[in-house]
């Protein structure tokens, strides 16, 4: 259960000469297990908010607090090893390693712990089960249906225990039915184990789904609602 | 326990990388043959060196000495007495045999046979020796006819000349000059220079070129290995004599150091090059191995891997791709060079000196070396660029 508190942050990016500001000095706060639905149109910073939070980026001034620790003033070393601890990714395109079985995809955050390989292995099967998909552990993604693979790719999201778990479009590559059965997942994993959970959507639908709404355009916070 | 999670890193990047390496057949062949091809020319022509090298200094022992005139640095250039000869035959050191002393004083001129391939006259070495030759050099045996018989015009042709070129069968007349030579004999000689040379009765020699009674060696067989210094310091002291001695096997791999320069700096200056276009191959292949990887090298960088891993891991896949095109390349040097006769001129000597390719163990590994040397420069920008993309930029990559 983590929570999230970010102040005065402002990210820009330089497009030839031009300069474009994505964040505008933004404010927000997430109580630990929350589930967060970032909403707004198409660069309006959605992901860049995500990406900030996830420490996969760095912000131009700002601060950002998880579970009070400031992590944008982290080395690149340290990000990456609270990144393995801290914080589970879901992704639009699921993004799984195509040559590795769904198992060995789920395995691999815990390849950057101390973890025995045979603790690793059940670990990972535990968390395929939690998905729902312990029968499909030796499959490779290309032998999954879409729904399938963000299983597995929740699964290597939660597969760590993190607290966090951001999600950029969970259910964008979606059929409804598929993206309705993976928010279905993600609710009981923010209720039932607690975690928190922020998710970028362009989908009114999903976003139903959240505790609460945020709406961004141009950088800034539009609304702010609890569902 | 840091160092077991970054290997545990390396090995799961690694071991995803080459998994992927099927998935681009083209480009990793192209660079491996490339690799492959760089190594088969390296190996082939550093083998040429190494079998000259290995006929050159394989010929001659240790116990056997070389007397020649002092400063001259090749048989042809030198030349005894036949009082210096027996002074030299009776020096301390020198093994005995039934008749004396094993000494065979030794005349060396060059006649011209045509090569076998190109049917164009090659200068091969014509040696007068004495009898005791046979005992002094008790490697050497005849393997089809017979020795000479003193004072005839009668020679015995080296195994290696007798491939190399035409004319020299037993039972053929040659014509030299205004003399008729009948070859009587082949002899082998454990691969080493001798087998490429013709042998005749020394006093026939000089009298067929007009030499007088003069030499132009001495070669003494040694009681022991430990006597040349003996014999070395009782010639130099002898106030009758200027004359440098040498161990033979000193002597022959002196004779070959010209040569093997050449050819080994005409090799590395050759495969150098060659070199340069592999490993722009294998920088190419890198490239489209990890753009191909892109988004999948960025999920993992999101997931906590470290930069280290992605460069070690795509390091060691160019590595992999040099070292299979390097064996490539050794097995094709070795099954299409190893053992291919030849021969080539003697800078020392003037004459042709017959050899085989010698694709040697030292040379394989140094061809497997220079793979994975372009492997390592061929990974190195791609294995960069693979470990600076930003994440956000890479994730967004289809």
């Amino acid at each position: 259960m983590s929570s999230v508190k970010i102040r005065g942050l402002t990210k820009t990016y330089m497009r030839g000469s031009e300069r474009l500001d994505v964040l505008n000095n933004l404010d927000l706060d997430v109580k630990g297990g929350d589930f967060v639905a970032l909403m707004g149109p198409s660069g309006s910073g959605k992901t860049t908010l995500l990406n900030l939070i996830g420490g996969i980026d760095r912000p131009n001034s700002g601060s950002i607090f998880v579970d009070n620790q400031r992590i944008d003033q982290l080395s690149d070393r340290q990000l990456a090893h609270w990144r393995s601890r801290n914080v589970g990714f879901i992704f639009q395109m699921f993004n799984l390693l195509p040559v590795l079985s769904a198992e060995r995809n789920v395995e691999l955050p815990l390849l950057l712990t101390n973890m025995a390989a045979a603790e690793r292995r059940s670990r990972a099967r535990t968390a395929l089960s939690l998905v729902g998909l312990d029968d499909r552990a030796s499959h490779k993604p290309a032998e999954l249906s879409g729904g399938q693979e963000q299983r597995v790719g929740i699964a290597r999201a939660i597969v760590t225990d993190p607290g966090l778990l951001l999600c950029d479009e969970p259910t964008g590559d979606l059929d409804r039915k598929a993206g309705d059965e993976i928010l279905e997942l993600l609710v009981a994993l923010n209720q039932s184990q607690g975690k928190t959970i922020i998710m970028v959507t362009h989908d009114p639908h999903a976003a139903e789904r959240a505790q609460r709404t945020v709406h961004l355009d141009k950088g800034r916070l539009e609304m702010d609602a609890a569902a | 326990m840091s160092v077991l999670r970054s290997l545990n890193q390396v090995a799961a990047v690694t071991w995803m990388n080459l998994r992927n390496v099927p998935a681009r057949p083209s480009s990793s062949i192209v660079a491996m043959l490339g690799i492959a091809g760089v190594v088969a020319v390296l190996v082939a022509i550093l083998s040429i060196s190494a079998g000259f090298k290995k006929t050159l200094s394989g010929t001659g022992s240790a116990d056997t000495a070389i007397v020649l005139r002092a400063g001259s640095s090749s048989e042809l250039s030198s030349g005894i007495s036949a009082e210096d000869a027996r002074i030299i035959s009776q020096a301390p050191g020198i093994a005995q045999g039934a008749d004396g002393p094993l000494t065979s004083s030794e005349l060396y001129v060059v006649v011209d046979v045509p090569k076998r391939t190109t049917n164009t006259d090659a200068n091969v070495p014509l040696r007068g020796v004495q009898e005791t030759a046979f005992e002094v050099r008790q490697s050497l045996s005849i393997v089809e006819g017979r020795r000479f018989e003193s004072g005839l015009r009668e020679i015995i042709v080296g195994q290696a000349a007798s491939r190399q070129f035409a004319g020299l069968d037993v039972g053929a007349d040659l014509q030299w000059g205004n003399n008729e030579w009948t070859v009587v004999g082949v002899f082998e000689d454990d691969g080493s220079l001798s087998e490429s040379e013709i042998w005749t009765d020394t006093r026939v020699l000089q009298n067929a070129y007009n030499r007088g009674s003069s030499f132009q060696t001495v070669r003494a067989r040694l009681a022991d290995i430990d006597a040349f210094q003996t014999f070395k310091d009782a010639l130099t002291a002898d106030s009758r004599l200027d004359v440098t001695v040498e161990r033979e096997a000193d002597f022959y791999s002196g004779q070959s150091r010209v040569l093997t320069a050449i050819i080994n700096s005409v090799g590395v200056a050759v495969t150098g090059l060659m070199g340069i276009g592999a490993i722009f191959a294998a920088i190419l292949t890198m490239y489209a191995a990890v753009s191909a990887r892109t988004r999948e090298i960025a999920t993992l960088r999101a997931l906590g891997f470290g930069r280290i891993p992605i460069v070690v891991s795509v390091l060691i896949e160019a590595l992999v791709l040099g070292v299979i095109g390097g064996i490539i390349g050794g097995v094709v040097a070795y099954y299409g060079f190893n053992g291919f006769q030849t021969s080539t001129l003697n800078w020392a000597s003037f004459s042709q000196v017959s050899f085989a390719f010698a694709v040697t163990l030292p040379l394989l590994i140094t061809g497997l070396i220079y793979a994975l040397i372009m492997g390592l420069f061929g990974g190195l920008l791609p294995s960069v660029r693979a470990a600076r993309m930003p994440i956000t930029v890479a994730l967004r990559e289809l």
